[in-house]
């Protein structure tokens, strides 16, 4: 902590050179882009969300109405719906997976660990326009899912091959088990990370005890990445709130209004449709959420101080 | 300790779970070749149809300026806010943080019509700015925290040398803080090439100044079920962040890591 600094000396007993206001000239550059181009920006969006406009002719005020349709409005309240269908997918799942894998990992000294995190991690840093182009190829009607379908039907299974991106039911679903695919990594990532500073020997006093897998898991690893999940929750939320370039691209938030989200919803409405304030309504929304989000989870990782690392 | 049978199951779930990851991609490569009957031909076809040269280019340009202007910034405020003392750090400090939260969905509405009315619509600065802020508010918040790791003695010695403070900061701590910061050029210039809504909007008119993602996303309008010419083209526009992944991927991990537990 800084609480030693100022200790309520007389300015001229303070140290030479010990700078002072020149701290705010090395802010000055940052903060003068970001304030333009960041903060102003979010602020005109609080605005623009208070009128009626359709992004040409003059807007009328609206007061609170677009966060009313933003709550009300069918079609939004289900894109809302979709993404928290969607944060299931992206932050749930995933991290159920990766429990299991960095169990078997912490368990077994494995051969390859480094080659086998650098691939999981892999789909973090392709950008995810390219992995939505190849993903619709791996659903595509010929694609690998609907072949390995059509071969399990001619063994004597029901036909399940279907045009999965394009049907009401499952295109949520697939849009979802993309975004798993995705973020298994990062959890993955994380718990290793949180894993390897257990001691050893509690998982050696655990074996000792005879606990199986299962349990050592839960007595073990599980209480030791508590902090770890936590991130690994909030990353992969915000991640699923902010799902726009994979639903753009796969979807366009079709068929009908099936895997519509917030995100893709205000580019909608903004350059679609023409109600730019609904879109920084729904705009605004989002960026509460994801603080919201932060927040809530960050104090449920600080909520055990003793365990921090 | 562990019976063999145990062991090779684990073994086995794991390589599962790697063949899933790398599936889609491996699937991407024989596709885009039309394995078995391998034709290369299909990337020259995908880079003369996709414009990729042009595309990857204007990436190129719109990554690398913002990150070396996001990278000088978030140094200096990095510094100003970890090591110097002044009346204000703390809200300011708590300001920038903030900026971490705000979603790219938040602002990209308001930030098309002031940058339209500004003239700066379908330009690169359009792209560069607002990314730009954006890799500031994540970078004043990862800089301050390696500046506050510096030893205090440290500070003192360069001061009793009779150092600036600028002198200091580029002589002294830019020096000893290189992975740090080689941190946070790895994950900014990700961010920038990958990014997606903020070019759709702004550079929606020019073909010209497109970046490479925003490239494939027309390629793909355009070839909806050609997948082999796709997939060369998603390749083509992953294949440079994918290459510095494998270069430097432990700073890649650790940004990620470490960037999001706050403090």
């Amino acid at each position: 902590m800084s609480l030693r600094t100022p200790r309520a000396r007389p300015p001229h007993a303070r140290p030479p050179g010990e700078p002072r206001t020149i701290g705010w000239l090395y802010v000055l550059p940052a903060l003068l882009v970001y304030a333009v181009f960041l903060l102003w920006p979010l602020v005109r969006g609080v605005w623009f969300s208070l009128y009626d406009w359709d992004g040409v002719s003059a807007g009328t005020w609206a007061g609170l109405s677009n966060y009313a349709e933003t709550l009300t409005d069918p079609s939004l309240r289900a894109a809302f719906g979709h993404a928290l269908i969607l944060a299931v997918f992206y932050a749930i799942v995933p991290c159920l997976i990766a429990f299991v894998l960095v169990a078997i990992i912490s368990r077994t000294r494995v051969r390859g660990l480094a080659v086998f995190r650098t691939v999981l991690f892999l789909p973090q840093v392709v950008a995810m326009v390219a992995v939505a182009v190849a993903w619709q190829w791996v659903y595509s009607a010929d694609g690998p899912v609907n072949t390995v379908l059509r071969g399990l039907h001619r063994l004597g299974l029901p036909d399940w091959s279907r045009g999965w991106l394009g049907d009401f039911t499952f295109a949520l679903p697939a849009v979802g088990l993309i975004g798993t695919w995705v973020e298994i990594g990062l959890a993955m990532v994380l718990f290793l990370a949180g894993v390897q500073k257990i001691p050893r020997e509690l998982f050696e006093a655990a074996r000792i005890d005879g606990a199986g897998p299962v349990r050592e898991f839960l007595a073990v690893t599980l209480p030791a990445l508590r902090r770890e999940l936590a991130v690994a929750l909030t990353l992969t939320t915000i991640a699923a709130l902010r799902n726009f370039d994979l639903v753009y691209i796969t979807t366009k938030g079709g068929p009908g209004d099936s895997t519509k989200v917030p995100a893709y919803e205000v580019y909608n409405r903004a350059f679609n449709t023409g109600e730019v304030g609904l879109a920084c309504a729904i705009g605004v929304t989002l960026a509460v959420l994801v603080f919201a989000v932060t927040a809530a989870v960050g104090r449920l990782a600080e909520g055990r101080p003793g365990e921090a690392p | 300790m562990i019976s063999a049978r145990e062991r090779w199951l684990n073994h086995a779930i794991l390589v599962v779970f790697a063949v899933i990851a790398l599936f889609p991609m491996i699937g991407v490569v024989a596709t885009a070749l039309s394995l078995p009957d391998a034709d290369p031909g299909v990337f020259a076809d995908a880079w003369r149809e996709g414009h990729f040269a042009l595309y990857l280019r204007n990436s190129l340009i719109v990554s690398t300026v913002t990150v070396v202007a996001g990278t000088l910034l978030s140094i200096t405020a990095g510094y100003a806010l970890g090591a110097l003392r002044f009346r204000g750090s703390g809200p300011l400090f708590l300001l920038f943080l903030a900026g971490l939260t705000i979603p790219t969905e938040a602002v990209v509405v308001p930030l098309y019509f002031d940058l339209r009315s500004a003239g700066l619509d379908n330009t690169y600065a359009g792209v560069i700015l607002p990314q730009t802020a954006q890799s500031v508010a994540f970078g004043a918040f990862w800089m301050r925290a390696y500046f506050r790791g510096v030893p205090r003695s440290l500070l003192e010695a360069a001061r009793m040398d009779g150092a600036s403070s600028w002198t200091t900061l580029w002589r002294v701590l830019v020096p000893m803080g290189r992975p740090a910061i080689l941190t946070m050029v790895v994950l900014t210039s990700m961010w920038t090439w990958n990014e997606f809504l903020l070019p759709l909007v702004i550079l929606n008119a020019d073909d010209g100044v497109r970046t490479a993602p925003l490239g494939l996303s027309f390629f793909q309008g355009g070839h909806q079920t050609d997948y082999a010419l796709l997939m060369a083209g998603a390749l083509i526009i992953a294949a440079p962040i994918v290459a510095v992944y494998l270069f430097l991927q432990r700073h890649f991990i650790a940004g990620m890591l470490s960037g999001a537990i706050k403090e």
